[in-house]
């Protein structure tokens, strides 16, 4: 018996012995086990990736990631600092403004984004979650976004707050929040919009890596040899967590991202 | 403080199309979107590191 298993079986204080059936029993390790087959090191912090995603339109989500971390740092000094620095002072004013253009960038980005998965059915392979987190956290930002606005403390964001007030009101929402309250959109913009996109975004991004970037449809068809039969390729993808093909051989990447607007069509049922 | 690079002290510019109406700053976020959305698939990636 080694060390380690004589550490672990044997209560450092009591001296107890602990019986291996207990300890497999328990829940943290029972926690630790689900967590380490769903996510072994190797696919939470690949160092390799398929061919394929050696293409342009693959790189649109990890530029939204990066945008998000500068909205978040961002709002952090600002939150720090308070209105009176970002209204009147020209490093508020600055950092102010790196705030706002990083949201810009990252809603530009993360639209693209959703124009490529969309375009190449990224939900298939039992990525449905996937694809459905990262709509929640689109939502979830659109949300973050507006009281963004509704936090600005000037003319623009009263005219914001005033014709939103009454559209939310047209579609029957107004009663559970109040836009024309400025505290209250704001803890609604500094805490809670962010808190439940830093969420979602998370589980999106460990969704992505325990099932793998979703392969072109082009490839996709490639590889299975059947154009228009949806269930195969998307068996393929049941096989394994990254998908089927991981080899050079496949098609080179120009190829594989003109393929994905390309076939589009015949893909679908 | 130098000037802003354009002048936003005027109201803003609208484009309508029947009860459809987009700011033309909008409008031009949407077409750079497509343009980038578009270059993104036709551009080839760095022809150097590949994946396995």
């Amino acid at each position: 018996m080694t060390t380690a298993e004589t550490t672990a079986e044997t209560g450092p204080t009591t001296g107890q012995t602990i019986p291996r059936s207990d300890r497999s029993r328990m829940w943290t390790a029972r926690l630790r086990g689900a967590a380490v087959r769903a996510l072994p090191p190797e696919k939470l912090l690949p160092d390799t990736q398929p061919s394929y995603v050696a293409s342009w339109v693959y790189v649109f989500g990890v530029l939204t990631l990066a945008a998000l971390v500068v909205i978040i740092a961002s709002g952090v000094v600002l939150v720090f600092k308070g209105p009176s620095w970002w209204h009147l002072s020209n490093i508020g004013l600055f950092m102010n403004s790196i705030h706002l253009w990083s949201v810009e960038l990252f809603m530009f980005f993360m639209v693209i984004h959703l124009w490529g998965k969309f375009f190449m059915a990224a939900w298939r392979g039992k990525r449905a979650l996937t694809w459905m987190t990262g709509v929640v956290s689109f939502l979830l930002s659109i949300g973050a976004a507006f009281t963004g606005y509704l936090s600005q403390q000037n003319f623009d964001s009263q005219w914001i707050a005033t014709q939103a007030k009454d559209g939310l009101n047209s579609v029957g929402v107004g009663a559970f929040f109040n836009v024309l309250n400025f505290g209250q959109m704001l803890l609604w913009h500094v805490l809670l919009l962010p808190g439940a996109v830093a969420i979602v975004v998370a589980l999106h991004l460990l969704l992505v890596r325990r099932r793998g970037v979703v392969r072109p449809l082009a490839l996709a068809n490639a590889t299975e040899g059947e154009a228009l039969s949806p269930p195969a390729h998307e068996a393929g993808d049941r096989t394994e967590g990254h998908g089927t093909t991981r080899s050079s051989t496949v098609s080179p990447p120009v190829t594989t991202a003109v393929g994905v607007a390309s076939d589009v069509g015949p893909e679908t049922p | 403080m130098t000037a802003s690079v354009v002048d936003l002290n005027h109201v803003g510019h609208y484009l309508h199309w029947g009860f459809i109406q987009l700011s033309v700053a909008n409008a031009v976020v949407i077409g750079l979107m497509i343009v980038v959305f578009a270059a993104a698939i036709a551009l080839p990636f760095r022809p150097g590191r590949r994946g396995r």
